[in-house]
């Protein structure tokens, strides 16, 4: 009995013919997208890509693997730790230009408001996202405590 | 949604609690990032990602359909000076001309296209956590179209970044991008949307699935040896849920006059309006910005010409308010996604300066400033525009006379047109002929 021959695999013909679509658009209009800087255009499009996967997550997987280590124990603690630092750096990462001052010339001169603020909004921000965190935390110990029934033995 | 414990915690719930980082069923296997078992986040599963592919499907769509719009409210069809794109080819099917009533409705375009974007943000970072195991999957590509989808998901998760990029530094005027923003952010909108069909088509019916199953599906996102959880599946979507909140709740504002814009905490037009006074509301570009001349807009110096079939006619300010003058309630809504509430412009009606020189049907115009450098210097209104009785050459706003900042001695102001066709330091309206 013949054995059949290994064939190169395809997959799904539907599948195909809908990335071909795809591809077809998209090199329409990438074409239009590159045809000025095009090699800074791809940088910054590859370049969003390995940023984010290779350092940006790496980064912050990390920081929250420390984070879980350095609490040991205190399994729930993480947790008041986690959530003020990814609101206020979420914010640091959205209004970066702004915060940062990058903008602090063009941005008066445009708008006509004061470039001045945002970092200090930013910083009172973060002070009370950890400040009410702090909070949450220290009620949650004395209920535990309150609530904690006496040793027996 | 009901639904019980997440059983992917609970089954780390009820492993040898005391078990740490080292695994005795995993114990020799090289942890690099191919290795399944190197990925130990007990929250990646087939639910989680789906939920918050769903979120983006919605989400996306709309903010591609509030981008495609935004551009057909440029007119770009309609002259060489609105269109930043001549090379759209048959990108532009669908361009239509662009109404005038609702007049909020640009306000309301905008405003949705960048503070929904804002938003989505935390939504995106936490879909790409979520799958990224699968950029490391091995066999690279198990088929022609699995290779072919690979390659597409290049194109979805570069050219989305691209564009929540550009469009984020863009609204704060940084403009470090390689290029034009209008060209980068349309273009790039269009590769990118070519991926993120092709991915929704695929992948919808799995979600939709995997949220109507009450069971884990098996799945290559699940971690073959997790880590002990320090929060729920339901928690993590709570804090992604939570990001996009205060994102929101931090930009919201700045489509709002008063007390409400203060509330956009961060957002570049939150906090206080440029001064006090009938002109104290927000400056898309300053008249020092736009390097106007004080000189130039003077009551001697300044005329505006007006031109079209019946001839040339050069009037000052004080001849233009010898003409009948209208109010409207208008707003100023920018591509940036800020607005201001309605104002009350009061200045002469677009059609009577077109009855002038002679046209009692209104045509097309095209609007020059007195700006010299910079984009929309120059814009054209369509004729259904210029025949709406709310367009208006102002000359006054909020019952005083303009701002210089706000386009003293005459800006156009059109109902429901994006801000930079409100063209500021009028110095000459052509009527009719080749814009």
């Amino acid at each position: 009995m013949r054995r059949p021959r290994p064939r190169l695999a395809v997959g799904s013909p539907l599948q195909l013919l809908l990335l071909a679509c795809s591809f077809a658009l998209a090199a329409y209009a990438g074409v239009r997208l590159l045809a000025g800087d095009w090699f800074g255009v791809a940088l910054w499009i590859v370049g969003a890509a390995l940023l984010h996967d290779l350092v940006l997550l790496p980064l912050y997987a990390v920081l929250d693997r420390a984070l879980v280590k350095a609490a040991g124990r205190r399994r729930e603690w993480p947790l008041y730790v986690r959530v003020p630092a990814v609101l206020s750096l979420l914010l640091l990462l959205v209004w970066f230009p702004l915060i940062s001052g990058r903008v602090a010339e063009r941005y008066p001169s445009a708008t006509g408001l004061s470039a001045d603020g945002f970092l200090t909004r930013w910083l009172l921000l973060t002070a009370a996202l950890f400040g009410g965190s702090a909070l949450l935390l220290v009620l949650r110990l004395r209920r535990a405590t309150k609530d904690r029934p006496p040793a027996a033995h | 949604m009901v639904r019980g414990p997440v059983p992917g915690v609970a089954r780390a719930y009820g492993r040898d609690m005391a078990r740490t980082s080292s695994s005795p069923r995993f114990p020799s296997s090289p942890r690099t990032p191919f290795s399944p078992a190197f990925w130990r986040s007990p929250l990646r599963g087939p639910w989680f990602t789906s939920v918050l592919g769903v979120v983006l499907l919605g989400g996306i769509t709309v903010l591609f359909v509030t981008g495609l719009l935004s551009y057909a409210a440029y007119n770009p069809n309609l002259s060489p000076v609105n269109d930043k794109t001549p090379d759209k080819g048959i990108l532009g099917f669908y361009l239509f001309s662009w109404p005038t009533d609702p007049h909020w409705l640009y306000r309301l375009n905008q405003g949705v296209h960048v503070t929904l974007g804002i938003t989505l943000i935390p939504v995106l970072l936490a879909k790409l956590w979520s799958v990224v195991p699968k950029l490391f999957t091995l066999p690279p590509a198990r088929s022609l179209a699995h290779a072919l989808e690979r390659l597409s998901l290049v194109l979805l998760v570069g050219g989305g970044l691209f564009e929540f990029v550009t469009g984020v530094l863009n609204v704060q005027l940084d403009y470090v991008f390689p290029g034009s923003f209008y060209p980068l952010h349309f273009y790039g909108a269009w590769v990118f949307f070519a991926a993120f069909v092709v991915h929704a088509v695929l992948k919808t019916p799995m979600a939709l699935r995997n949220l109507r199953q009450l069971r884990e599906e098996k799945s290559d996102l699940v971690s073959p040896d997790p880590v002990e959880p320090t929060v729920s599946r339901r928690g993590a979507l709570g804090l992604v849920g939570g990001g996009s909140l205060l994102l929101f709740a931090t930009t919201a504002g700045q489509n709002v006059d008063g007390p409400l814009r203060r509330t956009a905490l961060l957002a570049p037009h939150g906090g206080a309006e440029p001064g006090t006074g009938p002109g104290g509301f927000q400056i898309n570009k300053t008249a020092a910005y736009a390097g106007i001349d004080a000189a130039e807009t003077s009551e001697e110096a300044w005329r505006l010409v007006i031109a079209g079939r019946a001839g040339t006619v050069r009037l000052s300010r004080t001849d233009l308010l010898q003409l009948p003058l209208h109010s409207a309630a208008l707003p100023i809504a920018c591509v940036e996604g800020w607005s201001t509430s309605d104002q009350w412009w009061r200045g002469v009606r677009l059609r009577d300066l077109a009855a002038l020189v002679g046209y009692d049907d209104p045509p097309d115009v095209l609007v020059e400033s007195l700006q010299r450098r910079g984009a929309f210097r120059r814009a054209a209104l369509r004729a259904n525009q210029v025949a709406d009785p709310r367009s208006l050459l102002a000359l006054f706003v909020n019952g005083e006379d303009l701002t210089p900042d706000h386009g003293h001695p005459a800006r156009v102001i059109v109902p429901a047109a994006p801000g930079v066709l409100n063209t500021k330091w009028v110095a000459r309206m052509t009527f009719g002929g080749d814009l």
